[in-house]
């Protein structure tokens, strides 16, 4: 019997983990399919991280590296390339590995941490031909970073979210040329510093609201063509623009990975495609607690940190003190604006202080202001002289305030 | 010298292939490509159909009837992915209500057991998500979903098992006769032998023309997919067609036997091999889709892909013909699939009639059990991991695909040489993620196993290379 299994040994699950060892849980488990700790950071060698939360800027694997360091000064047991296949409403964690066999472990709570999968070509219906060359930028990273391959050497990029972003900078580094980077919003989904540090200091042209409309080539890409779209997303004929290239990158969007979430009964969001939780973190079921992507699409590692070792930290409470009597649950909505929020249940009775809250905006906006409404009475209001949808935001709202709130929150935007 | 040669191995030329794997005949099949089952076979609906839509009396309607009857326990021996869930084709009007009556009639002509006509109300009974303005179903229990690659490489497989010989990568670029035998030449050296089966699918009218005068054209006609995630695989029970067309039967709705959904095809005339997918076919396979189920989430496309059917110009029919110790097997188009072990006894019965003895073999070998990871116990599955360890190692992370399954695979009558070939084999990268995760596990499996270096492997076909080089920092295998 375990007090915790955290399932996932990338940064969600290394700070949940610690977390939970320090609030004094001593039967921990970390389950990770890969053959070591550290997740996708560990093929993520460009620096940006750590920034707010190590005050320093460290690459993906020195990021991972200090908790894997953490971790290893503490009594929690690692198994690596071992696969969870199912978890029970019971709390027991079906897993296999190659070393370590086909276990079921009973645990007492479990952190999710599976991060998040990437969009593929099916999922947004790209027309053409179906040869090799069409890769998710995360799939090219792992053959360039971890493997030593180069897929291609003439590329076009299709999506400006930052893996995107990154791999046009670490293709050109590697010899390759990446002739365009093509989004198909009015404005990038990444992050800005990776617009001017990986294209605009390589000239690699962005191409705003814009689209690949076709895919040439019958074996391995020879062509693919990019073409203007409208206000309504959809191609203008006559714009069509002719690349060829060997080599198509998608960065298209990601995707919480939340088979085992839904295998298991556990209620999940369509906006986040992650668990619904609590202000701790907790789903909807007992003593099941999800953080990092899994749980929402995060930009920046430490954020991901932030949030497990919250959800580390109640995961021990839970353990420690026992499942608490349901108490009032106020319900976190989102208004015009905004497009998810995160928790999306606050239980009031449970906070210290205050409870934050993270949302994305659906667009572009300039001076805003963040505006709490419960019913029809706004609560609390926030000023930004900038939003954007490539940046998660973060309001923090006051124990007092959500006393006084009724059932329901609802996060809205005003542009003013 | 052979006495058969079959000029490919899609799922007609594999099943001829295990029929005559049955009798001591020394039999080679050659196929152009790099796998069995890379053109038509593996680009379709999957679909076993009942049989009522051929004209009775044609050669699809009688092999239709049988070969489906007969696919039923060769999957099962096989152990091919297979299900029972018969289809329903819908009426909008009261003029397509009358076509659910021809259609009726013509499959009890042919044979087809059990068919039922429903009322609107009775098959949003049985399948809730149908479109309220369904007017009346045709039922037909025995129309079925298979595996369609697993299919062709279980009965390519089973031959080989039983001494028949295939080489792939091996293409026909002539054929003549010479002293009594048939003289085929390819890209890797001349074959010979008293009879050729000429199941070359789209070239199938090409292969005809080396060996005999001009007499039918192949008129591909190219057909447009969606595949949607497990999360909408339960949108169907049946496959849901619509009365037919003239451009084929119509856009149908269908559960796959992986527990997918699958959506389309639409009919384009094509030349050659194009099996490019394009904007307007896939707004049309949608469109029509959703008269029938307006709740198909199209949201969860995981892929797309076309496929060529190999219509023949001058028929409607299957063309299966004998002359000289020359058979064709051509313009296998719909129902080529569900018909295929039917076509591959009529095929030897016309070499029987051309000469060919045929002696039973006492040591016929027809069982196929691969191991299914995903499909065991846990009590199974702990098992299995105790004796070899490498079914403990996940690689599909989608599919639950395990290393031990992959190497399984590489060591089978038939080793996968790419990466889709894996994928064919045991599922490892047919998931949501279309081999985003496992990938590059796959390409470092294959090049371990097969002695070859990582930018050697090719994604599918020859040609279809993944990896240009090594990076400035080199490989990490080294």
């Amino acid at each position: 019997m375990f007090d915790l299994i955290v399932i996932g040994g990338g940064p969600a699950g290394l700070a949940a983990a610690c977390s939970a060892w320090d609030k004094g849980l001593r039967k921990i488990l970390i389950v990770e399919r890969d053959q070591e700790l550290g997740g996708i950071l560990n093929q993520c060698i460009h620096s940006g991280f750590g920034l707010q939360y190590f005050k320093e800027e460290l690459s993906g694997p020195e990021y991972a590296a200090r908790f894997v360091e953490l971790v290893s000064h503490t009594g929690v047991e690692v198994r690596l390339d071992t696969m969870v296949l199912d978890i029970t409403p019971e709390r027991e964690v079906h897993m296999v590995g190659k070393t370590t066999g086909y276990r079921v472990e009973q645990a007492r709570a479990i952190v999710l941490a599976m991060g998040c999968r990437e969009r593929t070509r099916g999922a947004i219906a790209i027309p053409g031909t179906r040869p090799a060359g069409v890769f998710t930028a995360g799939a090219t990273q792992r053959y360039v970073n971890v493997e030593g391959y180069l897929p291609g050497k003439r590329v076009v990029i299709l999506g400006s979210g930052d893996i995107g972003l990154i791999m046009a900078r670490r293709m050109t580094l590697e010899g390759a040329k990446v002739l365009a980077c093509v989004e198909v919003m009015p404005y990038s989904s990444g992050l800005n510093r990776n617009i001017v540090q990986c294209l605009q200091d390589f000239d690699i042209p962005l191409y705003l609201s814009h689209t690949v409309t076709d895919i040439r080539g019958k074996d391995r890409v020879e062509q693919v063509v990019v073409s203007q779209v409208g206000p309504d997303r959809q191609p203008i004929p006559g714009t069509e623009m002719v690349f060829d290239c060997d080599t198509l990158l998608l960065s298209v969007g990601l995707l919480p990975e939340n088979e085992l979430t839904q295998q298991a009964g556990i209620a999940i969001d369509p906006r986040t495609r992650g668990a619904i939780v609590y202000e701790n973190m907790e789903t909807s079921m007992p003593g099941v607690f999800a953080c990092g992507n899994v749980c929402h699409v995060h930009d920046l590692v430490d954020y991901v940190t932030a949030e497990s070792q919250r959800a580390g930290a109640a995961a021990a409470e839970y353990v420690l003190s026992g499942e608490e009597t349901p108490g009032r649950v106020i319900e976190v909505k989102n208004g015009p604006g905004v497009t998810y929020t995160v928790p999306q249940h606050i239980r009031p009775q449970r906070l210290d202080k205050g409870c934050g809250i993270f949302f994305r905006v659906n667009r572009i906006c300039g001076d805003s202001e963040i505006v709490v409404t419960s019913g029809e009475t706004q609560i609390a209001k926030f000023k930004r002289e900038h939003l954007a949808p490539g940046e998660m935001e973060q309001i923090h709202l006051p124990r007092v305030l959500l006393d006084k709130a009724g059932d329901a929150l609802t996060v809205s935007i005003r542009e003013v | 010298m052979q006495d058969v040669i079959i000029i490919g191995c899609g799922i007609v030329g594999a099943a001829a292939a295990f029929e005559l794997a049955k009798y001591q005949v020394r039999v080679t099949v050659l196929e152009k490509e790099n796998d069995v089952a890379n053109g038509t076979t593996k680009a379709n609906s999957a679909i076993l159909h009942a049989g009522y839509d051929p004209l009775p009396g044609s050669l699809m309607a009688r092999l239709n009837v049988r070969g489906v009857a007969l696919a039923k326990k060769l999957c099962q021996k096989l152990d091919v992915p297979y299900r029972a869930c018969g289809s329903l084709v819908l009426a909008f009007s009261p003029e397509e209500c009358a076509t659910l009556e021809t259609l009726k009639a013509r499959g009890e002509a042919n044979g087809v057991p059990g068919l039922e006509i429903l009322s609107g109300e009775e098959v949003r009974r049985r399948e809730p998500n149908l479109s309220e303005k369904v007017l009346a179903a045709l039922y037909a229990p025995t129309a079925a979903i298979c595996s369609p690659w697993e299919y062709c490489l279980a009965l390519a497989e089973t031959a080989v098992r039983n001494g028949a010989e295939l080489h792939l990568e091996t293409e026909v670029t002539g054929i003549e006769k010479a002293g009594g035998l048939w003289l085929v030449h390819t890209n890797r050296g001349d074959f010979s032998a008293r009879y050729l089966i000429n199941a070359a699918g789209v070239c199938a009218d090409a292969v005809h023309d080396m060996a005999a005068p001009h007499e039918f054209s192949i008129r591909p006609s190219r057909g447009e997919y969606y595949l949607l995630d497990k999360a909408e695989g339960r949108r169907v029970g049946c496959t849901v067609f619509q009365c037919p067309n003239q451009d084929g039967k119509g856009v149908l709705v269908s559960p796959t036997v992986h527990g997918n959904l699958i959506v389309g095809p639409n009919a384009c005339p094509v030349v050659g091999e194009d099996t490019s997918t394009t904007a307007e076919g896939l707004a049309f396979v949608r469109e029509k889709a959703l008269k029938s189920v307006p709740s198909v989430a199209f949201g969860q496309s995981i892929r797309n892909f076309a496929g060529v059917r190999a219509h023949a110009a001058e028929t409607s029919d299957f063309i299966l013909q004998e002359k000289d110790g020359f058979v064709d097997a051509a313009g296998i188009c719909s129902p080529g699939l569900s018909a295929a072990p039917a076509i591959a006894e009529y095929l030897v019965e016309l070499l029987k009639n051309a000469g060919l003895t045929l002696e039973e073999k006492p040591d016929f070998f027809c069982q196929r059990r691969r191991v299914r990871f995903k499909e065991l116990s846990p009590a199974q599955r702990a098992e299995l991991v105790q004796e070899n360890p490498a079914y403990g190692r996940v690689i599909c992370r989608c599919e639950t695909v395990t290393e031990g399954e992959i190497l399984d695979a590489l060591h089978g009558p038939i080793p996968p040489r790419s990466v889709d070939a894996v994928k064919r084999r045991v599922n490892a990268g047919m998931g949501r993620c279309q081999g985003g995760f496992c990938g590059p596990r796959v390409v470092e499996i294959l090049a371990r196993e097969l002695g070859l270096w990582p930018e050697q492997i090719q994604q599918d076909k020859n040609g279809t290379w993944l990896l240009c080089g090594e990076t400035k920092g080199g490989s990490a295998y080294v």
